[in-house]
């Protein structure tokens, strides 16, 4: 790309150049022509060439040493003026064409590639491509960025390449105004490029993101895509062609919606692990068992009506359209008149969803109904994050919102892999285990959305841990990762999730068992633990202390002092 | 040129369009081409270190010519075009190291124009020449490949 800006640039000044040439070779050429005089006023013969080169030189460039050597004759002088407008000519008009080039929308176009190019082409940490900056994309690569992740975006619409331009990132963000459904801009943004991790499908439109994830599958197999879709078809398109994770916003938060009906407290878990790390865990709300009326059947209504109608959750959709399927009770209308609600039983039913894809006509909805049967649990969808001063001073129940939704799934998939694993677990598990974890999570996080991570125990992200169990042969218990390594006396706030050895998945490992090179842990806890438990992973001399309780020591002082004791949680094996 | 090297190109390879218009671009091209090789001879031509052989205004007009040509060669992102580019390139800097000899030997040091000197002017031009009798060989290569 760099070529092609110099080539572009070279094709663009070729005539200026030639006119300044032909100026100076005219303007020499007549000072080598024209007679000068001496100082008594007898004629000489005119200037050589190199006089005359070199006082064009000094007189078009305007710095003007006066008539060196000699002064001029009145034919001379003649002809230096014709000279210097000459060139004041020649120099702005190709002053001109390079501001001109320079501004030019094409040239500012490459160069901009060229350097993203460039600036993508040098990342060595790393990354993912993010397709689509809009809201969710947004919500993503700030989140990334707070995990110090690198994020290389590609965005459309121009005014947003600038907003995010200005947006206060920890690491630059690289971003490109380009359509991420054209391959070659994949292929810019460093589809291909070796610390490339994934690519997030995350644009608003369910065509374009199909495309990227089929570009990339394609062209780079290793990666890992994460598609965003709404329509139903489209997800199962994506499915078909081996798609990592779709994310289907609208049918994520309808399954939500009925697992929270059927079990609060596996809802509660789901909520504290997926959501936004940090955040103050939100008061709990408990969906009601009974008739519930549904406003809207489009493809969210779709989906909500099907998950609720597995659950075996009786409901009403109120909708416009006349021709429903005809399993679905159904009433011809608008959820915003109260007639509707009425018709629809809105005074016995426990809870309503206002599932319009219009944010006023929602909250219509929710405040008649309220107004009708003040009892009631209200959902709302909220479609765009700008209407959320509405939505704040409504407070409803539970708002649904595509983007934090789509977000907060992407995260969990880039910085837990394990996590969905976990997830599909504690789906079979009982209420009353999930409500027990959740508090538990809660106590240790204080009241705040636990961190959720991942650790291999592999050489690169665990090294010391690796060294213990592959080099010195130790039987390593899972405690020891949980104690603090500034006082191994306290144990971290943190609690192993999931333990996936071969393939095997253990749920919640206790404390005595014993790790293996290679497991695969989840753990969840607050962010210093986080960096606490990493100290261990990583430093030799952390990782005695919590094993041996002895400070790190010297060759001289190891040498000196008795052999140790294996410590508790320790032992190692004979041979 | 280059640039409509490919468009004329297409219009070969059609049945359609057996001819390739004229174009003034190629005209212009061709032109600095031959006259900065016909310059560059006329000043070249003569014993090699007789000054009365060899006029200075016409390494001027040699050099102007040839700059000319090396500028209507920029931009040129074919193979071909590299080339072009790069022996006028070569003949520039070999008629410029000419002037430059001639300069100094007139104006700086005073030895004015000497077979000594005479000879290394010439010389230079003629390697110059050299460049530019295969910028024309290469000129030729090009037509003659467009009018397959």
């Amino acid at each position: 790309m760099n070529t092609s800006v110099f080539f572009l640039a070279l094709r663009r000044v070729r005539v200026p150049l030639i006119v300044l040439i032909v100026i100076y070779a005219v303007s020499t050429l007549g000072l080598t022509l024209i007679p000068g005089i001496d100082a008594h006023g007898q004629p000489t013969p005119p200037m050589g060439f190199f006089h005359a080169f070199y006082f064009v030189s000094y007189t078009a460039s305007t710095i003007g040493f006066g008539e060196i050597p000699n002064a001029f004759s009145d034919a001379q002088r003649m002809w230096v003026t014709v000279c210097i407008f000459l060139s004041v000519i020649g120099w702005s008009y190709s002053i001109i064409s390079l501001l001109g080039l320079v501004q030019d929308k094409g040239f500012q176009q490459v160069l901009m590639s060229g350097r993203f190019r460039r600036r993508v082409r040098h990342l060595g940490e790393p990354f993912y491509i993010v397709c689509g900056c809009g809201e969710t994309g947004m919500l993503i690569a700030r989140a990334l960025d707070r995990e110090g992740i690198r994020v290389v975006a590609l965005e459309r619409d121009d005014a947003r390449v600038q907003e995010l331009e200005l947006e206060d990132f920890n690491a630059d963000i690289l971003v490109m105004c380009a359509d991420a459904a054209q391959p070659l801009n994949l292929l810019m943004a460093g589809l291909k490029h070796r610390s490339c991790r994934g690519v997030l499908a995350i644009t608003d439109d369910d065509a374009a993101n199909l495309s990227v994830a089929i570009a990339s599958r394609l062209i780079n197999p290793g990666l890992m895509v994460v598609a965003r879709v709404a329509n139903p078809s489209i997800e199962r398109n994506m499915m078909s062609f081996g798609t990592h994770y779709v994310v289907n916003h609208f049918e994520k938060f309808a399954d939500y919606l009925a697992q929270a009906i059927q079990s609060p407290s596996w809802f509660r878990l789901v909520d504290l692990l997926t959501g936004l790390p940090g955040q103050e865990v939100s008061e709990r709300h408990d969906p009601p068992v009974g008739d519930w009326v549904v406003c809207g059947y489009g493809l969210f209504g779709q989906a909500v009506v099907r998950n609720l109608d597995r659950h075996g959750v009786s409901l009403t959709v109120i909708a416009p359209e006349l021709h429903l399927p005809v399993s679905v009770r159904h009433i011809v209308g608008h959820g915003m008149e109260a007639e509707p609600l009425r018709q629809a039983g809105i005074e016995s039913a426990v809870g309503i969803v206002a599932g319009s894809d219009n944010d006023t006509n929602n909250l219509s909805i929710a405040m008649t109904a309220k107004e009708i049967n003040s009892e009631l649990f209200v959902v709302v969808r909220q479609n765009r994050v700008a209407n959320e001063v509405l939505f704040d001073a409504y407070d409803a129940d539970f708002t649904m919102v595509p983007s934090r939704i789509v977000a907060r799934e992407c995260m969990a998939l880039i910085t837990s892999p394990l996590l969905p694993r976990f997830l599909r677990h504690i789906r079979a598990w009982v209420d009353e285990s999930a409500a027990t974890l959740a508090s538990q999570l809660e106590e240790l996080c204080g009241h705040r959305v636990p961190l959720v991570w991942s650790v291999r125990l592999n050489a690169s992200e665990a090294p010391a841990v690796h060294r213990l169990l592959m080099i010195a042969q130790a039987r390593v218990a899972l405690g020891i990762l949980r104690r603090d390594p500034a006082d191994r006396q306290r144990s971290l706030p943190l609690l192993p999730l999931l333990l996936v050895r071969d393939g095997r998945d253990q749920e919640m490992p206790g404390d005595d068992t014993v790790l293996h090179a290679g497991d695969d842990l989840l753990f969840a806890g607050t962010r210093a633990a986080r960096f606490a438990q990493n100290l261990t992973l990583d430093n030799q001399n952390a990782l005695d202390y919590v094993v041996t309780g002895d400070d790190a020591q010297g060759l001289l002082w190891r040498c000196l002092s008795p052999r140790k004791r294996p410590a508790d949680g320790v032992t190692r094996q004979a041979g | 040129m280059l640039s409509s090297y490919a468009v004329a190109n297409r219009a070969a390879s059609s049945p359609a369009l057996e001819t390739v218009p004229m174009n003034l671009e190629k005209v212009v091209f061709g032109f600095f081409i031959v006259l900065a090789a016909t310059l560059n001879f006329g000043f070249f031509i003569g014993n090699i270190d007789n000054p009365v052989h060899h006029h200075i205004y016409e390494l001027f007009a040699a050099i102007v010519v040839n700059l000319i040509a090396t500028v209507l060669k920029f931009g040129d992102r074919t193979q071909i075009g590299a080339v072009h580019l790069s022996t006028s390139l070569v003949a520039d800097l070999q008629l410029v190291a000419a002037a430059c000899v001639w300069a100094i030997a007139v104006h700086v040091t005073g030895e004015g124009m000497s077979p000594d000197v005479t000879t290394s002017v010439v010389s230079l031009s003629g390697g110059a020449l050299f460049a530019n009798v295969v910028s024309v060989v290469l000129l030729i290569v090009e037509t003659v490949m467009l009018r397959r």
